[in-house]
């Protein structure tokens, strides 16, 4: 008899083909774009600085400095502090910065540069140097591009800021430290706008609101200005609680751990606010921590976006997804999808996370009688070669996937990150009633859309 | 302004005018100074990726192969394998203990799935280090598949992007001369370095068949292995983006003899000077071709020249700055804006020579500032000192041009519009005019700034020139 073999017993592509990840200096560098006059450095060749900063200029149509230790030839065989040293010196005498935030790359990771030990020396070789340019911070993370990808060097680097410059330097009083990781700059907007109505003051660690989506200047800002202040970060460690979002973030990269464990902030983790459910519990853990009832806006999205739910049910309901790109902003989504009636067949992540599988049933189980299918580690080909069998309706993620999209001929909602062919990735709300109303209304829209250039009647009613 | 250069590159800035001619190039990036270019590794992808028939293998950790997926504009007319991004994705298990098995299993499966005319197998930064053998490997994979499987020595560290051109040279000149040249006709040319972006390429090859030629190999736009096989055949090689693929056309011509021209396609008076100078080329072998071409040249420009005028009339006395990848490309833009009656105040490059410096300093204006290997300070000290109307450039320069309240053109690989050739020039100076001329200028706080500042009568006299 023929032995027959299943899917999961074919000998899977040793090669990644079309990427679902980037490198972890990259999420590094978007992380570090956060605190208030900060230049990312990459420690390593000329070429990866250079790749990303033209990939994150292409998603949010921002300047993006990123500055490089330029390592040649001779760096990699002795050893690249010298021209770490030389590269610091350089940023500090012209961007006039507070901070510079260090990763490493593939390269120096492995010629072995001890980078934790050239800041120190750096720090003392050019005490003088630094002090003339106000002292900045530097922080340093190790983000070799062979191990994980762009979201754990964005979490990284995250911690690696609280770890190496947080402390309790007395804070505003009612404070909330808010890790809402990787989103958008309106979405970081819009979290502010919700802590503060609150009445407690949000020092949001990474705040891209204002450095990757500035408003026209009437002279070049060499650092954009925005970002979390340096003085905030320090008094992370005496505020009165810390949110942070994610539920596939792991314990050893969690940022709020760092701040329980040092100065006792309690810490409440999170599903990323996306859907009525898990943007419930966020309202709800802000009542509770603030003392105070959701105000009466929040109450009014709410249930405007509770009445679009039902306007709108029939347009979507049974249609079938595929989701992929960063773990925790899948989750959210499918977990959005899933009480709006639409069946996510397929949930993919091109990162490896152990949690992922784990957050994707909890937000489902209480709709769905089964889990989806869901899949880490994994590149486009074979989200494709799954989703094909599955037939999907529509897909959301980055625009990567457009041409899956195109192929199957469905639409593409354009979420997370990247998006390069389409306008305004920096302005894009999810989180939050307001951010899920967005993203209700654009995913009924496109399959509406959809159903109305395939009909050969042509409604201009529907 | 002059605070915005780093002592150790004032000999890479030049002010036209100031001082006897003098530039230093080609230095590696200074650490810290935010330089626009890549690296090696960058410069072997960007001249090999047009290759569409082939697979290119990037042997490395994933970011190198991400970031270079599906980037560029550059078309193919039949494959598209160089559309996607493959990659041995290399993890930390890897770097200890070697990549070459690895290596090994990616390209076979890859070979027997997509079954490609050959493949390129790329080396980044840390294969260099941890000491793959990828010659070894590639060659008992050639052995086992039947299909040539070119290592290209890519490290990133090794140099800079001019260095990864070379090392894309050396990979290419590997497969030339391996295909037969029985239909290769005495009256024939490759075209090096072109890209095929928004399908320039087939834009040339149209004028080149006009003028009777026969194009034996596109390199690298639109490219396939089998043409790249018997390019030792085609009489004559013609050059562009002279950094790129200049060092293939000096292989082919020790090897087989076959001499090269550089050309530029770019600009009107560019174009033409290349195709007379093919022209000239042939002019024994085929005495009816210069009648052809000067046809060929005379038709375009009667057609071209009657559209260009409204564009002219809106753009004369605007302001321009450049700063591209390759110089080569600058002296045709430098050309082209003159002929749009504009004034080039900065040009500079990522890669230029001295000799490029030299041509550009000789064909400039006195005060134009040049300058090699720039970063974002200096770029926006200059454009606010020379107060431009327009920034040309790639991804990285739109911002800087579009925070200022200038007007951008892309004239790098992304691009989505042809502006080689005669049409080319129609379609540049339309995309100078939708950007220079557009209101929304009036309403950022820089130029609202300036325009406050100037007399009555220049506000008066930039009112009539929009409405005309």
């Amino acid at each position: 008899m023929k032995k027959k073999r299943l899917k999961t017993e074919k000998e899977p592509y040793v090669a990644t083909t079309d990427s679902c990840k980037l490198c972890a200096p990259l999420g590094a560098c978007l992380a570090f774009k956060g605190v208030e006059a900060s230049v990312p450095f990459l420690h390593g060749s000329q070429g990866c600085a250079t790749y990303m900063r033209r990939y994150v200029i292409s998603h949010f149509r921002e300047p993006v400095d990123i500055a490089s230790s330029s390592l040649g030839e001779k760096h990699a065989v002795y050893g690249g502090g010298p021209n770490l040293k030389l590269g610091l010196k350089n940023v500090m005498s012209k961007y006039n910065c507070g901070l510079i935030g260090v990763a490493t790359t593939c390269l120096t990771e492995t010629i072995g540069d001890d980078t934790s030990r050239l800041v120190k020396e750096f720090r003392e070789e050019f005490s003088e140097v630094t002090a003339g340019h106000g002292n900045p911070t530097i922080v340093n993370v190790s983000t070799p591009s062979y191990a994980g990808s762009h979201i754990d060097g964005f979490h990284s680097a995250v911690r690696a800021i609280v770890d190496q410059v947080a402390s309790n330097v007395q804070a505003f009083e009612n404070t909330l430290n808010l890790f809402p990781g990787f989103v958008s700059p309106a979405d970081t907007r819009y979290l502010k706008e919700i802590v503060h109505d609150f009445g407690l003051n949000p020092v949001i660690l990474p705040d891209i609101s204002e450095t990757l989506d500035a408003p026209a200047a009437s002279e070049y800002e060499k650092i954009p200005s925005g970002g979390t202040p340096i003085a905030s970060i320090k008094s992370m460690g005496s505020a009165s609680y810390s949110i942070e979002f994610g539920r596939c973030l792991s314990d050893a990269m969690s940022a709020s751990n760092v701040l329980a464990d040092r100065f006792n902030v309690p810490s409440r983790k999170l599903g990323t606010p996306i859907g009525l459910r898990e943007t419930d519990i966020f309202m709800n853990t802000l009542e509770e921590i603030s003392c105070r009832k959701v105000p009466i806006k929040y109450e009014r999205e709410r249930g405007r976006l509770i009445d679009s739910y039902v306007d709108g049910h029939k347009y979507v309901s049974g249609k079938r997804a595929v989701i992929y790109g960063d773990p925790d902003t899948v989750v959210g989504l499918v977990s959005f999808l899933t009480e709006i009636g639409i069946i996510p067949v397929l949930c993919a992540t091109g990162a490896k996370n152990q949690y992922f599988q784990t957050a994707i049933k909890a937000v489902t189980e209480d709709i769905l009688e089964e889990t989806p299918v869901t899949l880490d580690n994994i590149d486009f080909f074979d989200i494709e070669e799954t989703a094909e069998k599955l037939a999907p309706d529509v897909l959301l993620g980055s625009s990567k996937g457009y041409k899956l999209a195109r192929k199957w001929n469905i639409p593409l909602v354009r979420l997370g990150f990247p998006i390069h062919d389409r306008f305004g990735a920096q302005r894009i709300c999810q989180l939050g009633y307001k951010g899920t109303q967005d993203l209700f209304d654009i995913t009924v829209n496109a399959l509406i859309q959809a159903t109305q250039d395939r009909s050969p009647i042509g409604y201009t009613y529907i | 302004m002059t605070n915005s250069i780093f002592a150790e590159r004032k000999d890479q800035v030049h002010r036209k005018g100031d001082e006897p001619f003098q530039m230093s190039c080609d230095k590696d990036s200074l650490a810290g100074a935010v330089s626009q270019r890549a690296c090696v590794f960058c410069g072997s992808r960007v001249v090999l990726y047009p290759i569409t028939d082939a697979l290119h293998l990037v042997h490395g950790p994933i970011g190198c192969a991400a970031y270079t997926w599906d980037i560029r504009g550059a078309l193919s007319s039949g494959p598209e394998l160089h559309r996607h991004s493959y990659s041995t994705d290399l993890q930390e298990s890897d770097v200890i203990f070697g990549g070459e098995d690895k290596l090994y299993r990616a390209l076979t499966q890859l070979i027997d799935r997509i079954n490609p005319e050959a493949a390129f197998v790329y080396s980044t930064c840390i294969v260099g280090i941890i000491g793959d053998d990828l010659s070894g490997v590639c060659k008992k994979v050639e052995r086992e598949k039947g299909i040539p499987v070119i290592p290209v020595e890519s490290e990133g560290f090794k140099g800079n992007k001019r260095a990864g051109y070379n090392a894309a040279c050396r990979a290419m000149f590997q497969l030339v001369g391996t295909g037969a040249v029985d239909d290769v006709s005495p009256l024939s040319v490759n075209i090096l370095g072109d890209f095929n972006l928004a399908g320039e390429i087939w834009i040339i090859r149209e004028y080149l068949e006009r003028m009777g030629l026969q194009v034996v190999a596109n390199i690298t736009g639109d490219g396939r292995v089998g043409d790249i096989r018997r390019a030792h055949g085609a009489s004559l090689n013609l050059v562009q983006c002279s950094g790129s693929t200049i060092d293939l056309a000096k292989m082919i011509q020790d090897e087989y003899q076959r001499p090269f021209l550089r050309v530029s396609f770019f600009g009107v008076e560019d174009m033409a000077d290349s195709l007379y100078k093919v022209a000239d080329f042939f002019k024994d072998m085929d005495p009816q071709i210069l009648e052809r071409t000067k046809a060929l040249v005379r038709d375009e420009l009667s057609e071209l020249y009657p559209k260009l005028k409204k564009y002219r009339k809106a753009l004369e006395g605007k302001k321009a700055a450049i700063y591209v990848g390759g110089a080569f490309k600058a002296f045709s833009l430098v050309k082209a804006f003159r002929l749009l009656g504009m004034t080039v105040e900065l040009v500079g490059s990522q890669t230029g020579t001295e000799e490029d410096y030299r041509e550009l300093h000789e064909i400039t204006d006195p005060g134009t500032i040049i300058v090699d290997d720039s970063n974002p300070l200096e770029l926006s000290s200059f454009l606010e000192e020379k107060d431009v109307d327009i920034f040309v450039g790639g991804v990285k320069e739109r911002p800087i041009a579009y925070k200022l309240g200038v007007g951008f053109c892309d004239h790098n690989h992304e691009r989505k519009e042809a502006l080689e050739g005669f049409v080319g020039m129609l379609n540049f100076a339309k995309e100078v005019y939708s950007t220079v001329m557009s209101p929304v200028w009036r309403f950022t706080p820089r130029k609202q700034a300036l325009s406050s500042n100037r007399s009555k009568m220049d506000v008066r006299n930039e009112k009539k020139a929009i409405k005309n």
